[in-house]
């Protein structure tokens, strides 16, 4: 492996896979290695495809994606102990093709990927792990892998190497990650046949449901869970903040099983053979905790440039754009014939600036602490909400005026007036 | 309520004997210095213990290779984190 290439991309998930196709198929000669023993092997997501990205790069993509269920139906539920009060969203016009998501199975869908990057042309390499990055003073000019002789060399390196991106650390581009700054997700998938899936969500052929939560079943810490159904498995899972994992002292799987036994999940879980349990840690830092995303011969892309809008629950699109935009901008240096330095890969952030992804990024800066800063988000306001459509749905000979008094006096007792008020502003600070 | 090993026996790994991918740095600083270990009850596959004598011990067979351990660890930084050798550790059947 001594040859040069014009690109060497490290990783095969959504970011990786994105950029070595779009390499390959504009000509350029790319390397693309995997530590996994095929591409998907290692990655984790949910998980949600949003098609929008997917089409930017491969436009016929339904014609032979592994895709599962079209999502037709999204669920938001705030959970108490024994309740859940919530709302959803569920539209015919979601049914209609082209469809706008899908739920996936990643060491499936990544496979089909990485299909479509070789047949583009692109050298995949898997189970090889790239230990570090070769440097030619503050140049990257290459990676050395832990096969025999595994050095190889290249014009740009671009880390797509996911959440824990070791060579960035090493490298220095980056620091550790902090545990305020990276949730930790556990999640299980459960099969079942098709049939009950379909009576269970009400829903038929491959219609699908998603099923967003928050609340009770995080104990105080800030985070959700999700339910999301395949064809013939739902995955079920948990993610909070790792520094409030850290304080709780409550161990992920630990909440996990209590999630499962909540009254209003159980049923929907009910007589599934669980196949997979995962974890993995999602970057919800925000626009402030991402780092310098290029240098002197190497770009950074997806999880590993901590790519995640964490209030509408997207990374693998974001994931995809910038690996498809970092992929371009090295197509158009290539094309110019200008050297893969700092200055001219700057063009990549200014790229991502102007698209979705920074702008969404910037949007919800914000939100991150005011959560870190507002427990009452997870505990208080759950509780109370709770509490409020139980009194009001409890028909018990009390009038509804004394009800509605109790009810405003549970929230001001809990939060007072202006607190209310206050929590309102910050909301609609953080969100606006 | 399912325990941790009943859930890690449903997976799939290809251990690589003796080789470790991560390792406690110095055992003295858990035993003596870290009061807290997170890493006992944060990690996700349970890998962590702490013994009777305060000592923690590591076993990385159930590793799902997420990072908790070593970002957990930001104060004593005792981790030595680094990935499987390619193609060993954690093979996800569905992710």
């Amino acid at each position: 492996m001594s040859e040069h290439f014009d690109a060497i991309v490290v990783g095969a998930g959504p970011a990786g896979n994105s950029a070595a196709y779009t390499l390959a198929k504009a000509g350029l000669k790319v390397l693309q290695i995997e530590r996994g023993e095929y591409s998907g092997s290692k990655n984790v997501q949910g998980a949600i495809l949003y098609s929008d990205a997917l089409e930017k790069i491969i436009p016929d993509f339904r014609e032979d994606a592994p895709l599962e269920r079209h999502v037709i139906e999204q669920r938001m539920w705030v959970l108490d102990d024994e309740s859940c009060i919530g709302g959803t969203y569920r539209s015919a016009d979601f049914s209609k093709p082209p469809y706008n998501r899908y739920t996936i199975i990643r060491s499936q869908f990544d496979r089909w990927f990485s299909k479509k990057v070789r047949d583009a042309g692109a050298l995949v390499v898997c189970e090889t792990t790239v230990l570090d990055l070769h440097m030619d003073g503050r140049c990257v000019v290459g990676v050395r892998t832990d096969r025999e002789n595994g050095s190889v060399y290249a014009d740009v390196v671009i880390l797509a190497d996911g959440v824990n991106s070791v060579l960035a650390r090493k490298a220095g581009f980056r620091g550790e990650l902090k545990p305020k700054d990276v949730a930790l997700a556990v999640k299980e998938i459960h099969f079942l046949p098709e049939q009950t899936i379909e009576d269970r969500f009400n829903i038929k052929g491959t219609e699908g449901v998603v099923i967003e939560m928050a609340g009770k079943i995080t104990q105080g810490m800030v985070g959700t869970g999700f339910l999301y159904t395949n064809k013939e498995s739902v995955t079920i899972g948990v993610g909070c903040l790792l520094s409030d994992f850290k304080k709780s002292g409550i161990a992920p799987y630990a909440l996990l099983e209590q999630m499962k036994a909540h009254p209003t999940i159980k049923p929907l879980l009910a007589g599934g053979e669980m196949k997979e349990y995962t974890a993995h840690l999602i970057p919800e830092g925000g626009y402030n905790a991402i780092p310098a995303i290029y240098g002197d011969g190497w770009l950074m892309a997806g999880d590993a440039g901590m790519f995640v809008n964490a209030v509408h629950r997207e990374g693998s699109n974001l994931a995809m754009t910038t690996g498809r935009v970092a992929a371009e901008t090295v197509i158009a240096l290539k094309a110019q014939g200008k050297p893969m330095t700092a200055p001219h890969l700057a063009a990549y952030r200014k790229a991502l600036n102007h698209s979705f992804v920074m702008k969404d990024m910037k949007k919800y800066k914000d939100v991150p602490e005011v959560m870190d800063k507002n427990r009452q988000f997870f505990t208080d306001y759950p509780r109370l909400v709770s509490q409020a459509a139980r009194t009001l749905l409890t028909v018990d000979g009390v009038d509804k005026k004394t009800k509605e008094r109790a009810i405003r006096k549970a929230f001001t007792g809990a939060r007072s007036t202006f607190g209310l008020f206050a929590d309102a502003f910050k909301l609609w600070r953080a969100f606006e | 309520m399912m325990r941790i090993e009943e859930k890690l026996f449903q997976n799939r790994y290809r251990v690589d004997p003796g080789r470790a991918h991560i390792e406690i740095a110095d055992a003295d600083v858990c035993a003596v210095h870290c009061k807290e270990k997170p890493c006992t009850f944060c990690c996700p596959a349970g890998c962590y213990a702490e013994d009777n004598g305060g000592r923690v011990t590591l076993i990385t067979d159930g590793c799902l290779e997420c990072g908790t351990c070593r970002v957990i660890c930001g104060e004593h930084r005792n981790v030595r984190w680094e990935y499987p050798r390619g193609g060993y550790g954690i093979l996800f059947k569905f992710g």
